[in-house]
């Protein structure tokens, strides 16, 4: 990053004294000025821009609810519903955040699938890739936290199943259940610490998310090709070049996003969460957030509670290993005729994953989770390595440009000067 | 082959008997709603109707607690004059207190307070009612629905359908029939078509000519006075109590969305302009396999 920053000279006496003391301004030019984009991204590249802005609404909009909110069991329910019909606009800033969480992972699984197709995770990006993966574990945190906070049924019996997993952890899992109840049931303790931690951890994201563009401004940006940049003519600066585009596809996202809050506010929520939380009375299916749902199947395909546990939590922290299971030469799917089949089969059993997890775990929908969960890390553990010996990649192209625009062409890309190369080529 | 096909038909039919003998719950008929669509609004007069009726009918044993009078005459409700509101409010005796010598009283409502509750607390309303305290029905129209199926969930999403409350809703209230041949209810429970289980503990709440509706100018009333048009009426005003700013969010959101359209289009442009100082944006790969030579 430090290398970047030799570029930026302040023009004023006052910034040349400041940046000689914090040279933060050299910071921020380097970092979204300066900055060298390939070229050639597509909009699946403007999702990490989406999900900045959706972590900054949904902090702020968080601490606009966090005012009216009152984390108690006898008067959360409560104060949600003196929000939505008394405070003013409170009904437009608590759809906003519930809605916006699940626009949030919308955006982070395109993102994250957008890494796999593009193989965005392999050398020299394994690190900022991981981060992202920590990223992704927090805000599952954050997110089933969030959900528990209304205090309605099934806040309260989402918030029973789930930490109840815990137990099954050996010798120590009682332990942790009781500390993160508070208590012996899900009860008052269980919510006033949920809210504790819903509000501290998306500054903690906030912070793994510095790192993670910290981490990208060392390798620079992957792209289509995969293969890195190579001359200042396959690149642009950052702005005005991917700042424009960023923002143009924030405020595409922002219509997709308002017409859930303004049209269908509570569809992506449940039913049952308008009810008050009642110890007494289980709802008939408790299913959680969509956005969990096939990290639930694969929980509920294995038949042992330590296996299912085991599972779902494998089956995220799998994702760390992938720059070393995938064993080809070629990041970019584009080139990889085979993965590319392996890799829609698994988007496909993810999807009917998720629908599993909606459904009740009985009859063949069990078997079809239990097939769908094989599959699915069948494609980490043998797809990811066999294909890189057994598959022949297309010839790639010498370079970014080469590849879009043809040989010859050529467009005036990096002004002179400000083509500062990535510095690893991985 | 014939033999077979009879089989799995035996089977079939074999698995379906016991099935329909305790009664698949149906689905709940889609109805048309003032309120439905990107432009839904109240229809004023049906909200009034609906609020009689809950008053007359369900608000003997069901609270609604979240509800205050002056929500009545609030914009986008029934819209209730604030005169025929604080008449209304004070129609209820409220308890307040304690006063300075530190007794409750009883005072008329003022239109501030929220509807006060059948029951002084849950287990007074419960013992009244069989064991089960009848539910509070601000929320009702929320908190109930009913399983779509696919691929109707998706389809739901494009045709903005969100009134899955107030059709169960009206099912519910017109769902009491005799109980089919074979299905004993249990005592103190009520056979209802639509309620899961067909089990309810509320008894059949409506009939024909039970709520009286204001009459138009030729003396007749302005709606049927029949249990489908009690339940239409009360479900809209409970949609109401349920989300009361629908009106100003739907209008909200189509301001917005708008804004949206045409800021993303000026954006659309103005990146088109900074991109063509680099010769225009170029996207993504060449098609694989690569054409190496020019």
């Amino acid at each position: 990053m430090s290398q970047h920053s030799t570029t930026y000279v302040p023009k004023s006496a006052f910034g040349q004294w400041f940046e000689s003391r914090l040279p933060i301004a050299g910071l921020i030019h380097s970092s979204f000025i300066a900055f060298p984009v390939p070229r050639n991204l597509t909009y699946f590249w403007t999702f990490g821009a989406i999900l900045a802005f959706m972590l900054v609404a949904q902090i702020v909009t968080g601490v606009f609810l966090a005012m009216y909110y009152t984390p108690n069991a006898g008067m959360a329910f409560q104060s949600v519903e003196h929000i939505m019909r008394d405070v003013q606009y409170g009904w437009l800033i608590r759809y906003l955040h519930a809605n916006g969480a699940s626009m949030f992972f919308v955006a982070v699984y395109i993102h994250i699938f957008r890494n796999f197709y593009y193989g965005s995770y392999k050398a020299p990006r394994e690190v900022l890739y991981i981060l992202g993966v920590i990223i992704f574990l927090l805000m599952m945190a954050t997110a089933f936290m969030g959900y528990v906070l209304p205090w309605g049924q099934m806040s309260f019996w989402g918030a029973t199943v789930i930490t109840n997993l815990f137990s099954a952890i050996p010798l120590v899992g009682e332990t942790i259940v009781s500390y993160l109840w508070g208590g012996y049931s899900v009860g008052n303790p269980t919510l006033n610490r949920f809210f504790s931690l819903h509000y501290l951890l998306p500054f903690m994201i906030a912070g793994v998310v510095a790192l993670h563009i910290w981490a990208l401004h060392v390798p620079g940006q992957n792209n289509p090709t995969g293969i890195p940049i190579k001359s200042g003519k396959d690149a642009v600066p950052f702005t005005p070049y991917a700042t424009i585009k960023d923002i143009f596809a924030v405020v595409v996202f922002l219509i997709f996003f308002a017409y859930w809050v303004f049209y269908m506010p509570n569809y992506l929520g449940h039913a049952d969460n308008y009810i008050p939380a009642n110890p007494a009375v289980t709802p008939a299916h408790i299913v959680p957030e969509w956005y969990f749902l096939p990290f639930y199947a694969i929980l509920r395909a294995i038949p042992d509670k330590l296996g299912g546990v085991i599972a779902m939590g494998a089956a995220i922290v799998i994702w760390c290993f992938m720059p070393w299971l995938d064993t080809s030469k070629v990041r970019s799917t584009a080139y990889r005729p085979l993965y590319k089949q392996f890799f829609w089969v698994f988007v496909g059993v993810c999807l009917v994953l998720g629908w599993l997890g909606s459904r009740p775990a009985e009859g063949w929908y069990v078997i079809a989770s239990q097939i769908c969960t094989v599959y699915y890390f069948a494609h980490f553990l043998i797809v990811l390595p066999v294909l890189g010996f057994v598959e022949r990649p297309l010839p790639l192209p010498n370079s970014i440009l080469e590849s879009v625009m043809g040989v010859q062409k050529g467009g005036a890309g990096m002004p002179a000067g400000a083509n500062a190369e990535p510095q690893s080529k991985g | 082959m014939m033999k077979r096909t009879l089989l799995i038909a035996a089977a079939v039919l074999g698995l379906s008997a016991p099935a329909f003998a305790a009664g698949e719950t149906p689905v709940p008929p889609q109805l048309k709603w003032s309120f439905q669509g990107p432009f839904g609004t109240f229809d004023r007069a049906q909200v009034q109707r609906g609020f009689k009726v809950y008053r007359e009918v369900c608000a003997s044993c069901h609270s609604l607690n979240y509800v205050a009078f002056r929500n009545l005459s609030q914009p986008g409700g029934p819209e209730f004059s604030e005169a025929q509101v604080r008449a209304l409010a004070a129609e209820y005796k409220i308890q307040d207190g304690p006063n300075e010598a530190g007794d409750m009283f009883e005072r008329a409502g003022r239109p501030a307070d929220r509807f006060p509750s059948p029951f002084p607390n849950e287990n007074a309303a419960a013992s009244a009612n069989g064991g089960k305290a009848p539910p509070d029905l601000s929320l009702m129209a929320k908190a109930r629905t009913y399983e779509r199926g696919f691929p109707w969930w998706i389809t739901d999403v494009f045709r903005q359908y969100s009134e899955n409350g107030a059709d169960y809703l009206v099912a519910l209230l017109n769902g009491y029939h005799e109980a089919p041949q074979g299905f004993t209810v249990p005592e103190g429970g009520h056979y209802n078509e639509y309620y899961p289980g067909h089990v309810i503990a509320m008894p059949k709440p409506l009939s024909d000519g039970q709520v009286e509706y204001p009459k138009n100018e030729a003396g007749q009333p302005q709606a049927p006075e029949t249990v489908d048009q009690y339940a239409r009426d009360v479900t809209a005003f409970l949609t109401w109590t349920a989300e009361p700013h629908l009106e100003a969010r739907k209008r909200l959101g189509f301001q917005v969305i708008l804004f949206l359209i045409v800021l993303a289009g000026l954006l659309y442009f103005t990146k088109k302009k900074i991109w063509a100082r680099v010769g225009g944006e170029v996207e993504g790969h060449a098609t694989p396999p690569m054409t190496h030579n020019p």
